[in-house]
């Protein structure tokens, strides 16, 4: 089946579906909206329980610049300014413009409600309550992109599995219909990678099954650049035990946010500051990667709590306080047998954001034409480092610009199928376990490319990564035309990953320092020298390092 | 650990009825989602069936029916007993589990 669009746009989170309302309001007559899952459903925006952050207070109580100071120092010196900038003022207007369109963003006397999260020099954090900012989100863009009529159509269940390049740009997609088994074209003068992040490559994650990284290996083998893909954030206080039914893993923050709380090791001591956080008497403003290191510092000096993490406590906070802070939100904990006034949680560092990604200009063009991107699958805009609430922000802000560029790109002639790409769809292949191959590829990831890394676990991974593309092989297992062949569409994941997962190995082993997200355990210091950001690009099929 | 019998409905649109049995160790607490995830990487990895969020009940993609009624297998919890799981009956099956629930408007035909 062939498709053709105006502007075709790969994801359905927060940022697909701006770019498609900005597409659209722009007059483009054919944006094609397509989402590996449900649209507007999967992905990382639906399952967002957190803040967002955006300079939106009263007159004269913040400014996006002060955003912008924020989000800077907390990418340790390596964010593109350019974008970071965008990120802050577009972020703000686009705030406004859910308000408008009724996300119902928490209020109190002065405007807006606002917490203030970690890095953060003031409030400025906005949510929906109770932990109900993702959902929010996206059904009110949801609602929008359907109230643009005709012009944006919606089609779920589709995986993109290659681009299409023709003498140098992108004409279009070739596709897996997940469904039917059936492969598709899609034909678009633009178009746009909205795929999140990568986090479902690590064994402990906070996303969904669906962010596999696999846009970045889409502009990978387009021929587009990437940059900082060393750097993977790892949510310090991810919920780890007891098992929590229903319920976002990174949960934790927003009451962390709310109530404080405090972060205890297996002896119910506070710790952060031993490793250079600075959480005292029950606040909260230690940021991510600190955290994130201390708790994996206390547990390998043995004093980490009974299931490997650190014990989060809410004990000290009266009963009254917890239910007004989070209403129904206690009600589904006590389903889950937890009493926060009695019992701790135990917490671990939890996969949760990607810096790196794609690399593009102030106007979300990557370096092939014909390709943008917005949202987690863009690089550069965050460093070494996110601020906490900065991803919403940015995957609506680069939604929105994206949009606008690939509203103006005009049709270029032709559109050939590639036909390697459509070979792979219609291949026969052997049998092959490729969910127990995909466990393998997290299991090497979260060993030997976490958020500490040395020179002798990276050469394993990169090691084991081969060995695991050899046994994945050249084509994809069973027979295609299968309806909802889980098999063959991990098989499709996998190859992508494995590209993703070398990216990031060879990015992490060529940083001989630690900063931010990247922690190396045999190059502790932050160097001056390396106040740079690596770019990457495939060419004749091998990964190459350059400066960004 | 105890264990759970899982009871699985399996087969295509046409396919003549049949239930496939699984034994699953499991940690108390843990989800049948949490359950069929792990069969695929240790039994089968073509067992058919939706999800997108893993744990969150934010896609509302795993609707099935447990013992005949309708559940969320992201909420609904392992037990150590038989547990008969079948696709929803309302919606047209593609494999196993897994059915249409995409709006019309959103399918690709």
């Amino acid at each position: 089946m062939h498709l053709d669009a105006d502007v075709l746009i790969i994801g359905s989170g927060a940022a697909g579906m701006y770019a498609a309302i900005e597409a659209a309001r722009r007059g483009t007559a054919r944006v094609l909206l397509l989402d590996r899952s449900l649209i507007g459903r999967g992905g990382a925006t639906v399952m967002a329980q957190m803040t967002v952050a955006a300079a939106v207070g009263p007159a004269g109580t913040d400014h996006w610049q002060h955003h912008l100071a924020d989000t800077l120092a907390a990418g340790r010196g390596l964010c593109d300014p350019a974008l970071a900038a965008l990120l802050c003022e577009v972020g703000a207007d686009c705030i406004l413009e859910m308000d408008r369109w009724k996300v119902g963003w928490a209020r109190n006397h002065a405007g807006f409600a606002a917490v203030q999260a970690p890095g953060h020099d003031r409030a400025r954090c906005v949510y929906v309550d109770f932990l109900a900012t993702g959902p929010a989100v996206s059904r009110t863009l949801r609602a929008q992109v359907q109230r643009s009529g005709h012009a944006i159509r919606r089609v779920g269940e589709v995986m993109v599995t290659d681009l299409v390049v023709e003498d140098g740009a992108v004409t279009g997609a070739v596709a897996l219909h997940v469904a039917t088994g059936e492969p598709l074209t899609i034909a678009a003068p633009a178009t746009i990678i909205a795929t999140g992040g990568l986090t479902r490559m690590y064994a402990r994650n906070s996303a969904s099954a669906n962010m596999s990284g696999d846009g970045y290996a889409l502009a990978l083998r387009a021929g587009a650049r990437l940059i900082d893909m060393e750097f993977v954030q790892f949510f310090p206080i991810g919920h780890l035990a007891p098992r929590l039914i229903g319920m976002d893993p990174i949960m934790w923050d927003p009451f962390r946010y709310k109530l404080g709380g405090r972060l205890l090791n297996g002896a119910m001591e506070e710790f952060a500051d031993r490793w250079g956080g600075s959480d005292q008497d029950g606040g909260y403003s230690t940021t991510r990667d600190l955290a994130t290191y201390a708790i994996t510092k206390e547990n390998e000096a043995g004093r980490g709590s009974p299931s490997g993490g650190a014990w989060l406590s809410f004990t000290h906070v009266p009963a009254a306080e917890l239910r007004a802070a989070f209403g129904p939100v206690i009600d589904k904990l006590a389903a889950n047998g937890i009493d926060l006034t009695r019992d701790c949680v135990e917490v671990s560092p939890i996969a949760h954001y990607h810096m790196g990604g794609i690399r593009v200009d102030i106007a979300m063009r990557t370096n092939v034409p014909g390709l943008l991107a917005a949202g987690e699958a863009v690089g550069g805009a965050n460093g070494a480092n996110r601020l906490s609430g900065n991803a919403i922000t940015e995957a609506l802000a680069f939604g929105r610009i994206a949009g606008a560029s690939a509203a103006g790109m005009a049709a270029r002639a032709g559109f050939v199928a590639d036909r390697t790409a459509l070979a792979r769809l219609a291949a026969t292949g052997p049998a092959l376990n490729t969910a127990a191959l995909i466990a393998r590829l997290q299991a090497i990831m979260a060993a030997d490319v976490g958020p500490f890394r040395t020179k002798a676990g990276l050469d394993r991974a990169a090691a084991a990564l081969a060995a695991l593309d050899q046994e994945a092989g050249e084509t994809p297992p069973g027979i295609p035309g299968q309806p909802h062949d889980l098999a063959r569409l991990d098989w499709f994941d996998l190859r992508q990953m494995i590209l993703v997962g070398q990216a990031v190995v060879q990015a992490a082993t060529a940083r001989q320092e630690s900063r931010g997200a990247h922690q190396r355990e045999d190059f502790c210091a932050t160097e001056a020298a390396w106040q740079r950001n690596q770019g990457q690009s495939l060419r004749d099929g091998a990964l190459h390092l350059e400066p960004a | 650990m105890p264990t759970a019998r899982l009871l699985i409905s399996r087969g295509g649109a046409g396919d003549a009825a049949r239930h496939e049995a699984f034994n699953i160790l499991f940690e108390p607490g843990e989800s049948v989602l949490d359950g069929l995830r792990r069969l695929r990487v240790t039994a089968d990895p073509s067992l058919a069936f939706r999800y997108a969020c893993l744990n969150a009940n934010a896609c509302k993609e795993c609707m099935m029916l447990l013992d005949g009624r309708v559940i969320y297998a992201c909420t609904a919890r392992l037990e150590a007993r038989e547990m008969r799981l079948d696709p929803l009956p309302n919606k047209p099956l593609l494999r196993d589990l897994a059915t249409v629930i995409a709006p019309p408007d959103e399918r690709l035909r």
